[in-house]
């Protein structure tokens, strides 16, 4: 299985430590395209701080419970009165966790109505509905059309986003680890989550409640970029389908429709009208395929194609192995030119 | 001091030895075990448990192979060691073994082994309970393991969420997990009234509340929870097996259900579960400290308050695994805050060992080590616990390798270390040898290492982003080294468990006996000698400390001597002491009855039903549940409330006790009554989905919707109350021996209740309510249902009140059957008028 942001792993990579300070080693061991430790998000910036605080305070109750423990084991602690004893029950056991889990409750409770907040009026929208297994997407910008994508999410730096999400099938989760916590995608619900990324770059979201069979190739690629570029990319998703400039492709669209394609996948610009899968209109132009399992390129269309099911177990799309290699290579080659 | 009575005292002068000889060898025959295949039927609570206890430690193993399994899986990106579907099934099967034929499985087993001899008493109270519990737990166990092989495993993950597990699974995975669990949680909840009756009933005189055994506070907590925390599981089971069966859309939004429901139901159970789990295994550490410090433990009532406290917030906290799903600010607040509260009572518990180890002199030994440990462990676990309660951390946590960590801390640190000390500790009770120092030593450091190289990194592998249940990870980022760690890590743990396994099985043939009271530990457990009488306890003393071996001058060669009370099974039977709930004042010597095939055969009819059931053959489960209420008829008529040939018996020192009680005084009353608190709580839940509806939908039951009218529930209602009544003046009839006038009564209750139960089902009969289009009227006919198969089991009840009467197995003095039918009906009669008056009052209301 090829990873699609194999580039960005070498910043996962522990630095040499013999120059690196631990903190460094540390932090480098923390950063990567799904990493919640490497926020790029106003969301994943607060509970990563919150994270680091609680993982201190960790680090310093259990020390002190295992050092008393030792004394305790060795007889270090003068033979107790039961006057000490009490002292250590009612210090240690109930007062000291009382007063520490009241502060953290209280700074919980001032961080959470933040990362609860809608979006403010006229923000991005951007209804996602998480689908065994695979996302579709639309984009739903203020006063204007909405744009019906898949597996992929672009988002403008800086601003808040508002996710609404669904499910028609079973249970999703919908988790962009470096911008943010996660929300479940429920059947017969509609649930929101308001992301904002503070800084460019690709990441990695997935589906973090278990969906069934392959709900671990459930993923999709996150672009976070200038609000110019995004406005530039959301026009040109929102044209339709480009007509095949070559012959081959030409060979390809015919192919796609003559075998049935248009039943499930919808081509904007073409009698392709599915709904049941994923709109096709600009595949070409997505960096996945098959929601974040193969890296975009011709052999891989071709591959998952002819092996929808080996490439993603249990998935509604029949293979098309049947097909003639160069059909098959036609329809990549179409599916490519849809950019 | 106080004004009461001074606590009976030994006899002074030791009996004449031939006496004490001839009283052994008689009460080594009333408690001899079967011979050859027949062994298979002893009741004997140290072999029932034993078997238990082996049997749930198989199934560690194997939970632990597919924990292994999945190691090799995860160790490197993109693996192909086990396709997706396998995968699915291993982690499914892995977490449901671990928590259903583990987890629980060895806390009751344990604590059936234990119990009794902590409370120095001969037995549980209700031996062929106990053996009936084993054989559901072995039958339900094998089958569901088993489906693995036929590559027809449940693989909806442990927590069986809908609408995955209804329509999006085919095939029988998920019905035999709803039914097989279900079957292996009724045998829980059986081995649970078993545990809370010996604990109130059967200590020994003197052994007021505030003397009981820490261990035995905790088994009481835990199966008091288990009581109220299983039955919410098992409603919500039946309604997603009735939603896959049946297709009434309790769980699908397009039929008006709801998904979440079912995540309300099954964390209702799920968390308080946890604390199932951790309370009884603590309870070992609770034991050991104070024996390998050489003093009682410091803040006794601080650890009881803290383990029963624990046991209630458990109950407040289910929210917390559901923090994703959209709730309101205020909710994650209030469950946030519930959630850490209850680190409070646990830290109480552990300040109290280390204030214990503080005070005492520690002799170091194999099960202190495991018990530090485990505690070391279970400590980090508490704290990642603390993190994840809050509910801002809990959006990037839940779900991910930080919770699998997090939980593994807990449930390990929290139970397996200190069950392994319990092995250590325990082991001579059972076999007469100890296990091997060093073997414990070295399993120790592998399973401590292992365990720490496992987990650890799975804390950064979630926070770097890796969801649970996954089947692989694509490479690249960050997971890579991590899990290969994790799983390199996984086989030092699996290797020291091999150790401790062999440890366990090696053969000690040529090992010398251990000494009696090996570890010089202060209570009554430690009374037998090496290797152990099946008796139990030579005779039953009159306790009046925590540490009697400690604190009572002369007590072992008093208890020995049999200079307490039944030192002596004079007519051959097997007897042991009832006491108050509080005081432990004897009020009864209770006959137990031995061994025998009928358990066996129980659980083998009514397994039946529940795995005939999973394939959907309803006609041949109907014929093997019937068949199986036939045997469980057969055990109480053959075995129970039998009248004995004399009133009263002199159990030593003076005392004399009647040989029969009924009503509250009798153990199987007590019986009853905390059966159907958990029966009642199944109830409440399928109220609780009632109301659940009401509150998601805007307009429940929806307008214009048929529902049962008011006339028939109200009839129906009005004929259960009835046949409520008849029955209380069955009872009291009986008591008064006016034979004719009780006949007339009883009769007359059980035409009333089977009307009751046809005039519940006419209401949404008779409107022509279809539960297979919306979710109203399916809960108003799975309601109306319990009820009326409620007001049928008070008719089995009667009708066999009758038949005792008649065969003249029932009279005026010996009425324990009609007391217990009458105490029945109490709860048929509540879950009548509330069944009324949410089906037809609650639409009127609106």
């Amino acid at each position: 299985m090829v990873h699609f942001l194999s580039a960005t792993s070498a910043r996962s990579r522990p630095h040499r430590a013999g120059a690196a300070s631990a903190v460094a080693v540390l932090l480098a061991g923390c950063s990567g395209p799904q990493s919640s430790l490497d926020p790029a998000g106003a969301g994943a910036r607060e509970i990563a701080d919150l994270f680091w605080w609680m993982a201190g305070g960790t680090v310093v109750v259990w020390v002190a419970v295992a050092w008393l423990t030792y004394s305790a084991v060795r007889g270090r602690v003068a033979e107790q009165t039961a006057r000490q004893a009490r002292y250590y029950i009612i210090g240690g056991g109930a007062l000291f966790p009382t007063v520490v889990l009241t502060a953290l409750l209280l700074h919980g409770f001032r961080i959470l109505p933040p990362l609860l907040a809608p979006a403010p009026p006229g923000s991005l929208r951007i209804a996602v509905s998480g689908e065994q297994w695979w996302w579709r997407v639309q984009y739903q910008p203020d006063g204007e059309e909405p744009v019906e994508l898949a597996n992929e999410i672009r988002l403008p730096v800086g601003e808040p986003v508002e996710f609404i999400l669904d499910a028609p099938d079973v249970i999703h989760s919908f988790w962009i680890p470096s911008l943010g916590g996660k929300m479940d995608m429920i059947p017969g619900r509609t649930t929101r989550l308001t992301l904002q990324a503070t800084r460019t770059g690709t990441f990695r979201g997935v589906c973090a409640e278990y969906c069934g069979e392959s709900h671990a190739l459930m993923a999709f690629p996150v672009v976070v970029m200038a609000k110019a570029e995004f406005s530039a990319w959301l026009a040109a998703q929102r044209a339709p389908a480009q007509a095949p400039a070559d012959p081959l492709a030409e060979r390809g669209r015919a192919a796609f429709l003559q075998n049935g394609c248009a039943a499930c996948h919808a081509v904007r610009g073409t009698e392709a009208r599915g709904r049941i899968g994923p709109d096709l209109t600009h595949v070409g132009g997505r960096m996945t395929l098959g929601a974040g399992v193969l890296t975009n390129n011709r052999a891989a269309l071709v591959r998952w194609l002819a092996h929808t099911d080996r490439v993603k177990p249990g998935v509604l799309m029949p293979h098309f192995g049947m097909l003639p290699a160069a059909e098959l290579d036609a329809v990549a080659a179409y599916l490519e030119s849809l950019r | 001091m106080n004004d009461q009575p001074r606590d009976p005292e030994p006899l002074a002068a030791e009996p004449p030895l031939a006496l004490q000889r001839a009283q052994e060898a008689r009460l080594r025959a009333a408690w001899t075990l079967p011979k050859g295949w027949r062994y298979w039927s002893a009741v004997n609570n140290t072999e029932v448990g034993v078997w238990y206890t082996a049997t749930a430690f198989l199934f560690f193993a194997f939970g632990g192979v597919l924990a292994l399994l999945m190691r090799i899986q995860l160790a490197v990106p993109g693996n192909e060691f086990l396709s997706a579907d396998t995968y699915n099934q291993v982690f499914t099967v892995h977490g449901s073994v671990m928590m259903f034929l583990f987890a629980i499985p060895v806390f009751e087993s344990i604590a059936v082994i234990f119990l009794p001899q902590m409370l120095g008493a001969r037995d549980l109270p209700f031996p062929r309970l106990s053996a009936f519990g084993y054989w559901c737990f072995l039958l339900g166990g094998i089958f569901l393991s088993g489906s693995l092989f036929f590559g027809a495993a449940p693989k909806g993950g442990w927590f069986m969420y809908p609408p995955l597990t209804s329509a999006y699974q085919p095939g029988i995975g998920a019905d035999m997990w709803l039914l097989g669990f279900s079957f292996i949680e009724i045998a829980a909840i059986a081995a649970a009234v078993e545990l809370i009756v010996g604990t109130l009933k059967c200590r020994p005189p003197g052994m007021r509340i505030n003397l009981i055994p820490l261990y035995c506070w905790y088994v009481l907590v835990a199966a008091a929870m288990v009581l109220f925390a299983f039955p919410p599981l098992i409603a919500g089971s039946m309604l997603l097996e009735v939603e896959r069966a049946f297709h009434w859309p309790f769980f699908d939004p397009k039929g008006g259900g709801d998904p979440v429901l079912w995540q309300h139901l099954f964390w209702l159970f799920g968390h308080p579960e946890v604390y199932i789990i951790f309370l009884p295994s603590i309870a070992i550490i609770a034991m050991v400290v104070p024996t390998f410090v050489r003093r009682p433990i410091v803040g006794y009532g601080w650890v009881v308050l803290a383990a029963v406290g624990t046991g209630f917030i458990s109950f407040g906290l289910w929210v917390h695994h559901m923090f994703t799903t959209g709730l309101p600010g205020i909710s994650l607040a209030l469950f946030s805050a519930a959630s850490e509260a209850v680190a409070i009572p646990t830290g109480v518990q552990i300040f109290c060992f280390i204030a214990t180890i503080a005070a005492g002199k520690l002799v170091r030994s194999v099960p202190m080590l495991y018990a530090c440990g485990g505690l070391a462990i279970f400590v980090l676990g508490g704290l990642t616990g603390v993190m994840v309660a809050l509910a801002s951390f809990d959006f990037q946590a839940h779900d991910t390798y930080f919770i699998v960590a997090h939980l593994h801390y807990v449930l390990v640190g929290g139970a397996v270390f200190p069950i392994i000390a319990g092995c250590y500790y325990f082991f001579p009770l059972l076999s007469g040898k100890k296990l091997s120092d060093r073997l414990g030593k070295i399993a120790f450091w592998l399973l401590f290492a292992g365990f720490n190289l496992t987990f650890l990194p799975m804390h950064f592998t979630g926070l770097r982003g890796m969801p649970r249940r996954v089947f692989t990870y694509p490479e690249g980022l960050g997971f890579d080294t991590l899990n290969l760690v994790s799983s390199i890590g996984a086989f030092l743990l699996g290797s020291g468990v091999a150790v401790v396994a062999w440890d366990l099985i090696r053969p000690k043939t040529r090992q010398p006996l251990s000494a009696r009271n090996p570890w010089n530990a202060g209570t009554l457990e430690w009374l037998p000698s090496m290797p152990p009488e099946n008796w139990g306890v030579r005779s039953i003393p009159e306790v009046d400390s925590r540490y009697p071996l400690w604190e009572q001058p002369n007590f072992v060669r008093d208890v020995d001597q049999g200079r307490f009370y039944l030192p002596d099974a004079e007519e051959g039977l097997r007897e042991t002491l009832v006491t108050t709930a509080i005081d432990a004042k004897p009020v009864q010597c209770l006959r137990l009855p031995g061994p025998s095939f009928v358990p066996f055969w129980a659980a083998f009819t009514i397994g039946g039903f529940f795995i005939l059931g999973t394939f959907h053959w309803w006609w041949p489960a109907l014929a093997s549940l019937v068949v199986g209420i036939g045997v469980v008829c057969y055990w109480l008529w053959t075995a129970t409330a039998k009248r004995p040939e004399k009133p009263e018996k002199h159990v030593g020192l003076g005392l004399t006790l009647p040989l029969y009680q009924s009503g509250s005084a009798s153990v199987g009353w007590w019986a009853v009554l905390i059966t159907m608190l958990a029966v009642f709580t199944a109830f409440v839940s399928l109220v609780f989905a009632y109301f659940f509806y009401w509150t998601i939908h805007d307009d429940f039951p929806p307008r214009g919707a048929k529902g049962p009218g008011v006339l028939w529930p109200c009839v129906a209602g009005a004929l259960l109350a009835a046949a409520w009544a008849a029955t209380m003046l069955a009872r009291r009839w009986n008591r008064a021996d006016r034979a004719g006038a009780f006949y007339v009564a009883a009769t007359a209750s059980v035409g009333l209740a089977l009307a009751g139960a046809a005039a519940m089902l006419a209401g949404p009969w008779l409107t022509g309510m279809d539960p297979t289009r919306h979710v109203y009227p399916a809960i108003v006919w799975l309601l109306a249902i319990w009820t009326a198969l409620h007001a049928v089991t008070g008719v089995l009840f009667n009708g066999y009140c009758l038949a005792r009467r008649l065969a003249g197995r029932m009279d005026a003095r010996h009425d324990i059957e009609i007391h217990n039918a009458a105490l029945f009906w109490h709860f048929v009669a509540a879950t009548a008028l509330v069944t009324v008056a949410v089906i037809a009052g609650f639409p009127l209301a609106k």
